[in-house]
Formats: C-alpha cells, sequence, structure tokens
C-alpha cells in the first residue's frame, strides 16, 4: 500500500500516526516523507541515520498529539540545523468526560462535541444517564462516577467536568480526577459548594497544591445563567487552560492574537470543522 | 475524518496525480495553524484550505506546478511579499507552506 493509502486508512480506523515531511535539507533528503506509528513506520528521508532520528523525533511528538518543526544535521545528528522535519500528528480525538446528567451536562456535551471532543457523561442514576437526554455524547454511561474514572482511559489531552456539585458524588470523583493526568479538572458549583467541597477534599487528605488542579468554580466569569452560557464559559475555559492564556476580551489588549506555534495541536475533527468554515468563507467571496 | 488526506487517497486510487500544500509555520498573527493543508488534483480540483482565502490563488498555481514537475517546495507568504501579485495575509502574519506531489 503506498504511504498516502495507509494515511488514509490509519485515520479512517482513528489510529494515531504522525507525518514527517523534510521540509529543509539537502538534496536527496529534502521533500522526504515518513509515516510513523508508535508500532512502525514507512518512507525515508534518504539516510539510515536520518530516518532513525525521525522517527524517533516523531513518535514523541504523536505521544503529546502535536504538531512541530525539528531540526537534525544531515545524518540525524541532533543540535544542528541543517534538515528541518515538519512532524505533524493525528491521533484519536481526546476524550471530554462529564460526570452528572443535569441540564447543564448536556449542553456541555454538545459544546464539548463541537470542540471536537469525544465525550463521555457518565452518572450513577440510570434514570438520568439516558441516550435520549444526551444525544451529542459518544458514549452514556450509567455508573459511579469515582468507579467509572478509575478504569477509563485519561490521557494529557482529557478534560474532566464534575457537574453534579453534590459532595456525595463530587469528592470521590474529584480524588480519582487527581488520580489521573487529565489536561483539565472542572468542578460546578455555587461559592458555598466549592467552599464545602474543598473543605471535605482537604478532610480526605487532598493537599493545597493538588486543589490548585481543580477549576473550582468552574468556568469563565462571563456572567453565564442558563445552560447553554454555562457550557460556553466552561469550553472557554477549557481552552484558555490548554493554552495558557488568561481569557478576557482582545478589544482590551494588544499585541498578537495567536501564538506563533499551538501549544497542543487541535483534534482532527476540530481541524476538519476548521477548514470547513474557511472553505465556506472562500467560497462565499 | 481529515477530508484533504480522504480526497488524496480517492484521487491516487483512481490514478489521478495530485499535489498536497500544508501549512508548517505560521508568524505572529495567522489565521489557520501548522497543519492545515490543501490538496489539487491534476485536472484542477481543490479541496480544503490553508488561508483564509488570501493565498490560495497562488498556491494553487504552485500545486500544479509540483505536479508537473514533481519539486516538492517551501513557500512563504506575508503582507509584504510577493505585494507585485497581489498575494498576502491581510492579518498582517507570515505563513510557510510546503507543496508536494503526492508520489508516495
Amino acid at each position: 500500500m503506498s504511504i498516502i493509502g495507509r494515511w488514509h486508512a490509519l485515520l479512517r480506523e482513528q489510529s494515531p500516526v504522525a507525518m514527517a515531511t523534510v521540509i529543509e535539507g539537502p538534496e536527496g533528503s529534502f521533500g522526504g516523507k515518513l509515516l510513523v506509528t508508535p508500532e512502525d513506520h514507512e518512507g525515508s528521508a534518504g539516510n539510515e541515520d536520518l530516518d532513525r532520528a525521525i522517527v524517533e523525533a516523531a513518535r514523541g511528538i504523536l505521544e503529546g498529539g502535536k504538531t512541530e518543526t525539528r531540526h537534525f544535521g544531515p545524518r540525524g545528528q541532533r543540535r544542528m540545523e541543517d534538515v528541518a522535519v515538519f512532524v505533524q500528528s493525528f491521533a484519536p480525538p481526546p476524550k471530554m468526560y462529564v460526570f452528572g446528567a443535569i441540564d447543564f451536562a448536556s449542553a456541555v456535551a454538545r459544546v464539548g462535541k463541537f470542540l471536537g471532543y469525544r465525550v463521555i457523561v457518565c452518572d450513577a442514576r440510570a434514570v438520568f444517564a439516558t441516550r435520549e437526554r444526551f444525544p451529542s455524547a459518544d458514549e452514556v454511561v450509567v455508573a459511579w462516577p469515582d468507579e467509572f474514572l478509575e478504569t477509563a482511559e485519561v490521557d494529557r489531552r482529557s478534560v474532566i467536568c464534575v457537574l453534579t456539585h453534590d459532595p456525595k458524588f463530587d469528592v470521590p470523583v474529584l480524588k480519582a480526577a487527581l488520580e489521573t493526568e487529565a489536561g483539565y479538572i472542572g468542578a460546578m458549583g455555587s461559592r458555598r459548594t466549592h467552599n464545602n467541597r474543598t473543605a471535605r477534599l482537604k478532610e480526605e487528605g487532598i493537599s493545597d497544591e493538588a486543589l490548585k488542579r481543580i477549576s473550582s468554580p468552574i468556568g469563565l466569569d462571563i456572567g453565564s445563567r442558563t445552560p447553554e452560557e454555562t457550557a460556553v464559559a466552561i469550553a472557554a475555559e477549557i481552552i484558555a487552560f490548554r493554552t495558557g492564556h488568561a481569557g478576557g476580551r482582545l478589544a482590551e489588549r494588544s499585541g498578537p492574537i495567536h501564538e506563533s506555534a499551538p501549544d497542543v495541536a487541535p483534534s482532527p475533527d476540530a481541524q476538519d470543522a476548521r477548514k470547513d468554515a474557511a472553505g465556506a468563507a472562500r467560497d462565499s467571496r | 475524518m481529515n477530508p484533504v488526506v480522504e480526497k488524496v487517497a480517492k484521487w491516487r486510487e483512481e490514478d489521478k496525480k495530485a499535489a498536497l500544500a500544508t501549512v508548517v509555520k505560521v508568524e505572529r498573527s495567522g489565521p489557520l495553524g501548522p497543519g492545515t493543508s490543501m490538496a489539487v488534483s491534476e485536472d484542477g480540483q481543490v479541496v480544503g484550505s490553508v488561508s483564509g482565502g488570501c493565498v490560495e490563488p497562488a498556491v494553487f498555481e504552485e500545486a500544479m506546478t509540483a505536479i508537473e514537475t514533481g519539486k516538492p517546495k517551501l513557500l512563504t507568504y506575508g503582507i509584504s511579499d510577493d505585494e507585485a501579485f497581489g498575494v498576502g495575509l491581510t492579518c498582517g502574519g507570515i505563513i510557510h507552506i510546503f507543496v508536494e506531489r503526492v508520489d508516495w
């Protein structure tokens, strides 16, 4: 199978794959293309040693789901700049776990899908955690949130939204969430709920340092009231958290809007949506 | 599913020549991040985009050339470059685009 054929097949089955392209370099390497998966690779940049260095770098970049350019010497040497290799990760969509099958959860699940997440809603109450109530979620699970989270696949790209605002559920699931490497953990609730929950988590032996990982009360301060508005505030916080931006109005700020390099590559779905939007904008001109 | 990869794979299955243009670097402000891509087939079909529509016509020409010659090329577009040809980005950014024939 050709590299393009294999690339297409891997994307279709949502398997992780990185594409490495030599965008600067000597003749024989320039334009070289490598397809790299966690297990194997195909293609060449014209030199065995360079290939080995590129494959190793690409696996690391793929692990973090990133897209970036790395530099090497003509035979893969580090600390040399002759060869520039653009590595693009294609990883399965990141996961969003939503705990608490309340009205707000439905809106959060929808906005999660819109951002390109694979959305999993979980609640211990079978009457609430139904497919009908969460048509946009990829999975609806009836289980105790903490028990479910202990067995769920959570990585650095995962986000966890705890919306139950009932200490009985919140405290154990937040404890379980802190055991994961999730990139974002948010917990809903009023100031009072927040204070009460924080006190209980401390009683359970959670350190102040660990508590800082929890965005609580959840969301950016945009005055949200409805479930939809709150979901937007939560979505905005998730993005700001990932990019390291503070939130706030661009109109009240100067300087560039986009960083030169995104911290985390957007998910394939979100990228497709952006491309579609850009395409539509172009077509309408 | 990535629509650009899907289309290029289909073209290649049909034995149609194609070129892929990928944003590899964005300096200052740019509409689309590294990794966004567009593809062109030898019969002039286009899928995807690499900017807000500002440089696509120029990239299309480069892609057609790449299909013919098989030579990859690293292109740079910015507000000050190529103004004689009316190609640039109104946002003030500089984008680097790698164009290659998909013969792999």
